[in-house]
């Protein structure tokens, strides 16, 4: 009941004119800087931090992440017309909305993905403003071994269950592994797979390998495919939206599995990436139509939107209350936070309420302000796509390149882009699947360095991943999620002999 | 937008100019403040901290642009600006990784390829523990991990960087032996100790902070040569002042501090170096500065580029000598 007196608290902090002034403002200016990739949340909110300098705490918290909620609707807006996910939690997002708006389908693609993601976002605020002062305690409980079996538990939701063989799938893994480890090793200190490239120390950034891989390799096969879109003669109304919107109730199953897996995705923190991929992967694995998986289904863009941004606003409140960021965009924020004078930690709950439950108060209404205002602007972007490839292929590579270069000012990743899309569009041809690859660069070098951390501190035992009820009770749920497709394989060929 | 403020920029500048022919050097463009560090890090929040005061109080007319460059335990950074060699809007903020990244791995970059302009603060290390720890002192604690080698998991943030270096010194000191592990940032290691699962950690003040006034930690020491400057509570009847030095606590290191450091580029103009220098003297008197100095108990220094290489030759050679002990060079 106090949760919900602070609530009301918060309403009245948020819902002033200057500040609802100030989400629309920030939610078009984040819409903007998704929409271009490369640019990103964490550059946008950056630019924008100067501004704040001079605000009140709480309105400048209310401005900054009304801006990455515009962002992150921008990501999925690109990600679904071009291929091109702007931020690594929207990757998922690719694999059946790119499809779709190849189908003809870009409006109801993008009016789904907003408003799973909406729905993903508001049943995340809810979870917090449930749970506040229990979840940073629980989040307390997650040690090194823990993150390494929630990683673990990702990658076992996702191997085995692709159209592709499972060789295949595991071939990419590795090549994503491989990818990931270039570059500095925070446990070791020393610097691997570089070769003497001063450019190699930062390692490869995942970003440059997704444009290249998506953004390029696509347009390739789109070129030699015979210079057209498929989408190009559809044309979307507002009715077309609006009638999207009637179908949503039908998707409730897929929605609420991806809220309650985004939800707890965020908060132990296993990150949007993660929670986006992991139920992409749990939606195939139970949907009745896998096959349609991977070449249009609307569940294979509800399922990573909903999880993305529910885990996305669930692990705010982590961030908050125990002080570590949980992406770049919220690294930025906090030290905003450090230099309007506040101090992330514990005791933020207590000194400053009115800070607190003001940013969540806002969380409501900005997703809602945000929600409406993409929701206007699908008609103008599903447009692009009746622009002949002649006119928008040239331009597809050049915002490619802008992006690639924004991610680090550096042109060595120009080439990594072009070489990677050469390998994307190999990958493509030979039949291997992309998706592997990629969720291997987002949370290989995590899963690495917990690994290695809990090595250290069991001094080499593996019984470090049973040693409590937690990290066991996870670290079950992905074995069995690996071995799911072999135990299928087993009791079926058992069946026809026992026949 | 940018044209618009770079027109308007160039204008005010050149007529600046006829006005102040005898400052020699000023920007004509906006200045690149290049953080070695992650967004959010400790060497990112000084540039902000520094970026907000310019721009609030109006100390120059110039735009600045911070740019994270992180990778490589700041390595990107400090190459970008090597490379940038004699150009005066690469200000750049570092740590004393400068001078010591270049002895543990081949990065590309010579400490001597960024001339220093100034050190504006110390940022103190202390040891902390949980706080239902059985360590009431730094004795008890130096005790108990001799009577138990390795038993005790000390946090810290990256490898062969300045929290191990401060563990293998106290090892060295005492005799003690621990187990580092080794974690991505000094909030991480924070964490990591107020839910039990490393046994200390040696964070900077404003890396604990959090936990501490939430009374999760507890502070054994800070290897200063005096306690902190004296303040107000921080956690329940404690202020900073109140924790004693490592040196009283019976630990034989006196001073472990790491400084926060300004570089340019090798080849820049003498006067540039000096037009940065009356900048950040005018960053000093502000309510920002003051603020920041305040909230994160670092202790408030200002070296000029003479001091800085002094300090840093210094610690050099008493670094690498550990270096060396640990095996950490580079080959």
């Amino acid at each position: 009941m106090g949760n919900f007196g602070n609530l009301m608290d918060g309403f009245v902090i948020a819902l002033s004119g200057y500040h609802v002034a100030l989400m629309v403002a920030g939610v078009l200016m984040g819409i903007l800087v998704g929409v271009l990739p490369g640019l990103g949340a964490p550059n946008g909110v950056s630019l924008l931090l100067p501004l704040t300098f001079t605000m009140d705490p709480v309105s400048a918290i209310i401005l900054l992440t009304s801006m990455y909620w515009g962002a992150l609707f921008g990501g999925s807006t690109t990600s679904i017309l071009f291929n091109i996910p702007g931020e690594p939690s929207s990757v998922a997002t690719t694999f059946d909305g790119y499809p779709m708006a190849k189908k003809g389908e870009a409006g109801r693609a993008l009016t789904l993905a907003f408003l799973s993601a909406a729905t993903g976002a508001l049943f995340g605020v809810v979870v917090i403003t449930a749970l506040s002062g229990w979840v940073a305690e629980f989040a307390l409980k997650f040690s090194s071994p823990e993150y390494f079996a929630v990683y673990f538990l990702t990658f076992a939701s996702f191997i085995g269950m692709g159209s592709a063989s499972p060789f295949k799938t595991l071939v990419s893994m590795m090549l994503g592994f491989a990818f990931a480890t270039v570059g500095m090793d925070t446990v070791s200190g020393s610097l691997r797979l570089t070769f003497g490239f001063t450019d190699l120390i930062k390692g490869i950034s995942f970003l440059v390998a997704v444009i290249g891989l998506f953004g390029i390799g696509e347009l390739i096969v789109t070129m030699e495919e015979g210079l057209r879109f498929e989408g190009i003669r559809a044309k979307v109304t507002p009715r077309d939206v609006l009638h999207t919107i009637a179908r949503m109730p039908r998707h409730w199953v897929t929605l609420l599995r991806s809220c309650i897996v985004g939800s707890w995705m965020g908060i132990t923190p296993g990150g949007p990436t993660a929670a986006s991929f992991m139920s992409y992967g749990l939606a195939k694995r139970f949907s009745r139509r896998k096959e349609g998986f991977g070449s249009g289904e609307p569940a294979g863009v509800v399922a990573p939107e909903a999880a993305d941004h529910s885990a996305g606003t669930c692990a705010i409140l982590p961030m908050m209350a125990l002080g570590v960021p949980g992406s770049a965009t919220a690294a930025v924020m906090m030290g905003g936070l450090m230099i309007w004078g506040l101090n992330p930690g514990p005791m933020l709950f207590i000194e400053r309420p009115d800070f607190v439950w003001g940013l969540i108060a806002s969380m409501y209404l900005g997703n809602v302000v945000a929600v409406v205002l993409v929701l206007s602007t699908v008609p103008l972007f599903a447009a692009i796509l009746r622009i002949p490839l002649a006119i928008i292929g040239p331009v597809i590579v050049i915002v490619c390149f802008i992006g690639a270069y924004t991610v680090a000012s550096s042109t060595t990743d120009l080439w990594f882009v072009l070489a990677f899309g050469v390998a994307g569009y190999a990958f493509k041809k030979l039949d291997y699947p992309i998706a592997p690859l990629v969720l291997a660069m987002v949370l290989g070098d995590k899963a690495e360095g917990a690994f290695q951390q809990s090595m250290i501190m069991s001094k080499g035992g593996l019984g470090i991943f049973f040693s409590n009820g937690l990290v066991s009770t996870i670290m079950a749920l992905a074995l069995l999620l690996l071995f799911w497709p072999l135990a299928g394989m087993l009791v079926s060929r058992l069946r026809r002999h026992g026949m | 937008m940018l044209k618009k403020t770079t027109f308007t920029f160039v204008m005010l500048a050149s007529a600046l100019g006829v006005v102040a022919a005898e400052a020699a050097w000023k920007p004509e463009r906006p200045i690149e403040f290049v953080v070695t560090s992650g967004a959010g890090g400790g060497t990112d929040n000084i540039a902000r901290t520094i970026q907000a005061a310019i721009q609030k109080n109006k100390l120059t007319d110039a735009n600045i642009i911070v740019t994270n460059k992180g990778g490589g335990s700041g390595a990107e950074g400090f190459v970008y600006s090597a490379m940038a060699k004699g150009d005066p809007y690469k200000f750049t903020f570092g740590t004393n990784n400068e001078y010591l990244l270049p002895y543990v791995a081949k990065l590309g970059f010579k400490s001597t390829d960024l001339v220093p302009v100034a050190a504006m603060a110390l940022d103190e290390f202390l040891i902390w523990v949980h706080k239902d720890s059985p360590y009431k002192d730094a004795k008890s604690f130096i005790e108990a991990a001799k009577a138990n080698p390795e038993s005790i998991k000390f946090g810290g943030s990256q490898s062969k960087d300045t929290d191990q270096t401060l563990v293998s010194i106290i090892s060295e000191a005492t005799g003690a032996k621990f187990t580092y592990i080794p974690f991505k940032s000094g909030g991480e290691a924070a964490v990591q100790l107020a839910g039990a699962h490393i046994d200390a950690n040696v964070n900077n003040p404003n890396e604990n902070i959090g936990q501490f006034k939430a009374g999760m930690v507890r502070p054994l020491c800070v290897f200063s040569p005096k306690r902190m400057a004296k303040g107000p509570k921080v956690s329940g009847d404690m202020a900073w002042s109140d924790i004693p030095t490592c040196k009283e606590a019976g630990i034989p290191v006196e001073t472990y501090q790491m400084p926060r450091t300004q570089w340019l580029p090798a080849g820049v103009p003498e006067d540039a170096v000096k037009w940065y220098i009356d900048l950040l003297a005018k960053v000093r008197q502000t309510e920002e500065w003051k603020q920041y100095i305040e909230r994160t108990s670092q202790t408030e220094v200002f070296m000029s580029p003479s001091e800085l290489a002094k300090f840093a030759k210094d610690e050099e050679a008493k670094t690498v000598a550990v270096f060396k002990r640990e095996g950490w060079l580079a080959q």
